[in-house]
This record gives structure tokens, sequence and C-alpha cells, in this order.
């Protein structure tokens, strides 16, 4: 798990991650965001349903895929919080809605 | 809508930043697309915006980055965060995405300085939650202030595992353990390289002070490990290592592997430079001239993209690309451009004293290259682990690209950037033949993914 090794000060926005409105430092990541929130996992696989959390933090491993706003397929890791974003953990393959 | 600019450069770290203020200088018009928010790259990233307290236990070399930013904030290049690049043409010709929308930007002449990323780490349970790359969790430390709670090992080998260990550890982090892959004797070996290196002696006496505080906050550090294994269930509970003959197993929290870096080639490799096989780190990179230039007219790369010399390297790179760049368009004659690129020479040949002994020194193991237990997954995207590549070898896929068609491996989304090494490695050992004839993935475009929505709002 991990923790802030300083509370959020200056500004400090909310975002709802699985349902759970959560404090989180403006300007930060919203894979940061999630991991600092205590997060299990921030995605399952496609093929075999493993869970998965961020591993390179910077763009490059796709670990950290979630659904962001309503769009799936999102690299947590290279977007940043925005108050009131809605962040789901991507289950399996990404859902494309009709 | 497309810009076209002199001096097109893709990446916001230490080479970009270098070669957008020099050239800027220089009367070149210069736009710098950046994948991130904030200048910086991955070594200075939060370089801007970092919390005093955060910056204390960072360090000096960290520090630097400051003055590289602002010298390109203050510079009249244009400057263009959250760019994420997924296509470049031959001609300098680049698409991006940016707030949801595509667009393009063309350079007269154009820039690669998309630097370096953390080598694949294969090995048992690297898939886990709960493991993460130390370059990862600097990441964090830097731009969140976030760090592992409860025990942390580190496990590696490289300047960085040193570096973030002893971060961690001032920041008040629990590290339980620092695992080395290098032995003893590697010190040994890697002296030969010593009397060049002295040359880069401040390399070599932060690396021994930061040993040392480690080992004074209390972090056992064990050398010459082998068969990393991390084991947990839905997160990783334990790290299991052989060291010294005897086998051993730490429980943690958190696990970080770093065995080294390697150039990112996603975009030179998909615009179709040319690269070689770097035998003694094992890794690709692009062919340059010695002002970075590449078998692409139009294109130049600079920095640890080019291959890995470290972030004060990358800038001097960056700006004799720059130079280049100013002679190219006629701004300054080769007799000018030489005459400015002397003193940055003789400064890069002091900055890259210290590889030849860093390279001997952390030589990535044999079983991180080529993993040597079947079940340890290599495509973590498409979850092909080492038995299925192999049995696909055996069945007569001959390359990367037909392995691919075979196993899926390096199709997921992060295109073959965490298993593209991994597979050369793996063909070229069953069938006994050098790397460099086994080749890598075709990458093709769009090099991250990109959205029908974004690629309709380019259509204006």
């Amino acid at each position: 798990m991990f923790r802030r090794l300083h509370e959020p000060d200056g500004q400090s926005v909310s975002i709802d991650f699985e349902g759970e409105i959560i404090n989180v430092a403006a300007g930060e990541t919203v894979a940061a965001a999630v991991l600092a929130a205590g997060a299990e996992h921030s995605r399952t696989t496609p093929v075999t349903g493993a869970t998965r959390l961020p591993f390179c933090m910077m763009g490059a491993c796709f670990d950290c895929l979630m659904e962001i706003d309503g769009i799936p397929n999102r690299q947590a890791c290279m977007v940043r919080v925005e108050n009131g974003m809605k962040v789901r953990r991507q289950e399996g393959k990404r859902r494309l809605e009709a | 809508m497309s810009d076209t600019v002199d001096f097109l450069i893709i990446g916001g770290g230490p080479a970009g930043l270098a070669a957008a203020t020099l050239a800027d200088e220089l009367g070149l018009s210069t736009l710098v697309l950046d994948e991130q928010s904030e200048p910086g790259g991955q070594i200075y990233r939060g370089i801007e915006t970092v919390h005093p307290k955060t910056l204390s236990l960072l360090g000096e070399d960290y520090g630097q980055g400051a003055e590289i930013a602002q010298a390109f904030r203050k510079s009249g290049a244009a400057y263009k965060p959250d760019a994420s690049v997924w296509r470049v043409d031959e001609d300098g010709m680049v698409a991006y995405s940016h707030n949801g929308k595509g667009a393009t930007a063309k350079g007269r002449r154009l820039l690669i300085a998309t630097g370096a990323m953390e080598r694949p780490v294969p090995i048992p349970g690297w898939t886990l939650p709960g493991v993460m790359t130390a370059g990862g969790a600097q990441v964090l430390l830097k731009s969140a202030g976030v760090v592992p709670s409860g025990r942390v090992v580190v496990a590696g080998c490289g300047p960085l595992a040193l570096l973030v260990t002893q971060q961690l550890v001032t920041a008040g982090v629990n590290v339980a353990a620092l695992l080395e892959t290098t032995r003893i004797g590697d010190y040994f070996s890697a002296a030969r390289h010593l009397p060049k290196a002295l040359r880069a002696r401040n390399y070599l006496s932060k690396g021994m002070k930061m040993r040392r505080s480690i080992r004074a906050a209390g972090v056992a550090i064990h050398s010459g490990v082998e068969k990393l294994a991390a084991i947990g269930d839905n997160r990783v509970q334990s790290v299991s290592f052989q060291s010294g003959g005897s086998q051993s197993e730490i429980p943690v929290d958190s696990l970080l592997l770093h065995f080294g870096v390697a150039p990112n080639t996603q975009i030179t490799r998909q615009v179709g430079c040319d690269h070689e096989w770097y035998e003694a780190q094992r890794y690709w990179r692009p062919i340059r001239n010695e002002w970075g230039a590449t078998n692409c007219d139009a294109i130049a790369v600079a920095g640890d993209g080019g291959g890995i010399d470290g972030a004060v390297a990358a800038a001097l790179t960056g700006r004799l690309a720059a130079l280049d760049a100013a002679h190219r368009h006629g701004v300054i004659d080769s007799v000018e451009r030489d005459r400015r690129a002397t003193p940055i020479r003789a400064e890069l040949g002091i900055h890259s004293a210290i590889r030849p002994l860093l390279d001997a020194l952390f030589t990535p193991p044999r079983d991180i290259c080529a993993p040597k237990d079947n079940e340890t997954i290599v495509c973590r995207c498409e979850e092909v682990s080492v038995s299925d590549l192999r049995e696909a070898i055996t069945l007569g896929a001959m390359g990367p690209n037909q392995l691919k068609s075979f196993t899926r491996c390096g199709m997921g989304p992060c295109q073959g950037r965490m298993c593209g090494l991994t597979v050369a490695e793996l063909i070229a050992e069953a069938n006994g033949e050098p790397v460099e004839n086994v080749g890598y993935y075709r990458i093709r475009p769009p090099i991250k993914p990109v959205t029908l929505g974004e690629l309709a709002s380019m259509s204006d």
C-alpha cells in the first residue's frame, strides 16, 4: 500500500472512485490518487481476470488502464485528477457502449 | 490545423528542454510536444511543482533540473504539454492527441527526445499488485509525495536502485532490504574501467556515499542475489531469492524492481530509423552521427532515447542537435557550429567516461534478460508465459513478429514495450543466434491509443 508524506496543502479536489468520494491533491495523476487511497487493484486483466495495479507510472506499461469519466482504456498515470471526476476500475476487456 | 516550425521536439526532459532553449536563442522557431503536464521528463518529473519537503529529500542532482526548466520557460520556445504523440512521418510531420482532440505539427527538422524506460523485469510474480518498478515509485514520490507504506524491498541493479532506496529511506519509508544482483566479483571486473571513470569521479563518490548511507540507515544489503521471485495470491506478500548459496524469503508489502534503463525506441522504430544492438547493456538504440542525426533526413535523436548516458549528457546532446539544426537551416555555418560544439563535447566526454564502468558493473543478469522459469509471464498485457513462447519457437516462429501472430505476445495495449527485449532474447537463446539477428517487433502507428473522436476532430 501507499501513503502520503504530507496532506494535500493548497488545492485539493474530490473525485469519485468506485462510488466513494475521496479528497486528492490537485495536479496529481489519477494513478497516484488511486494508490494513495489504498486501492487493492485498479483493473483486472482481459485474459485471466488477474488483479493489477499501476506498474511503471510513466505511460509505458498500460497496467494502469481505468475507466475515467465513462471512457475506458485510459492510462491513469497520464491523466490528471479534476474535480468531480468519476474513476472506475476497468474489469476485464473495455466495454463499448452502444 | 498544422503548425510548421523550424525545429520540432518530442519530449520535455533535459535533452528536449536544452535543445529548445538553444534553438530559440539561435533564432529557430521551436515547439516542444510533451506527453507530461510540465517540463522535466521523468528524471526531473515534477520539478516545478514539487513540495519543498519532498525536494529536500530528493537530493541535489534532481534540484539541478530547476535550472534547465527555468531557462526553457524564459526562452521563446513554444510548449505544448499533455501532447501524446501517436504517429511520426519521415518528413517531420507529427500527429498527436491533446485534451481529447487530434492535431498535427510539422518540423522542418524534428528532434526525438523521448528518453528511456526501465528494462522489463520478467521474474515470477512481477505482475502482482504491490510489485512496481523502482522508477515508478520514484515518480510517485516526485510528482505526488506518495510513498509505499509498510515493508519495502528494492531489488535489482543499477544506479537508480541505489538512489531510490536512499530517497525512500530519507523519506522515512521502512526499507527492509536492498537485494543487489551485482556480485562482489563484478566490482573487481568493472575496476579495469576505473582510470577512465576517474574523470567522472564525482559519480563514483556519490555512488559509494549512497551505499554507505543506506547501510547506515539499517537497510540490509544482499549482493550476488539470484532467482528473485515475488510471491503472493492477489498481491505480493513476500520476495524470495538466493544469495551465497542459501535460500531466503522476506515478507513485503511492496517490492520495487529495477534492472537499469533502456532507450524508448517506439517512435524511432515507427518512423523507420535504423537501430543497433548494444551488447554491453543488451538494448537497442537508434544509429546516430555525432550530432544525433539518423538515417531519416529530417530526424535527429538526443538524450537517453539514443543510448543511456544520464540526464547531464542528455542536455548536452540536445544542445548538439540544436546546433546542427541551426546549421542545416543556414543560421550558422559549419565553422560556427563546430566552434560552439567544442566545449559541449568536452563536457560530454567527462560525463560519458563513467559509462563503461557502469555498463560492466550493472550488466543485466542473464535470467532477467531471458527468464528460465516456464510459468513467468513475459507479456503483461496478453499474459503470455515463457513456456507459451518456447513452445511457439519450437513450432517454428522465427522472429518476434511471427511469435506475435503465434501467441499474441506484444499485441496488447503496451505494444511490446514490456516484452520486446525479452522476446528477442528468448528467440536468440533457443535458436543459438545473436539478438541482433533476431531483431525487434515492427512498430506501427498509432503508437499510443487514439480514439475515433480524436481522429474525427482532425478533419477541420
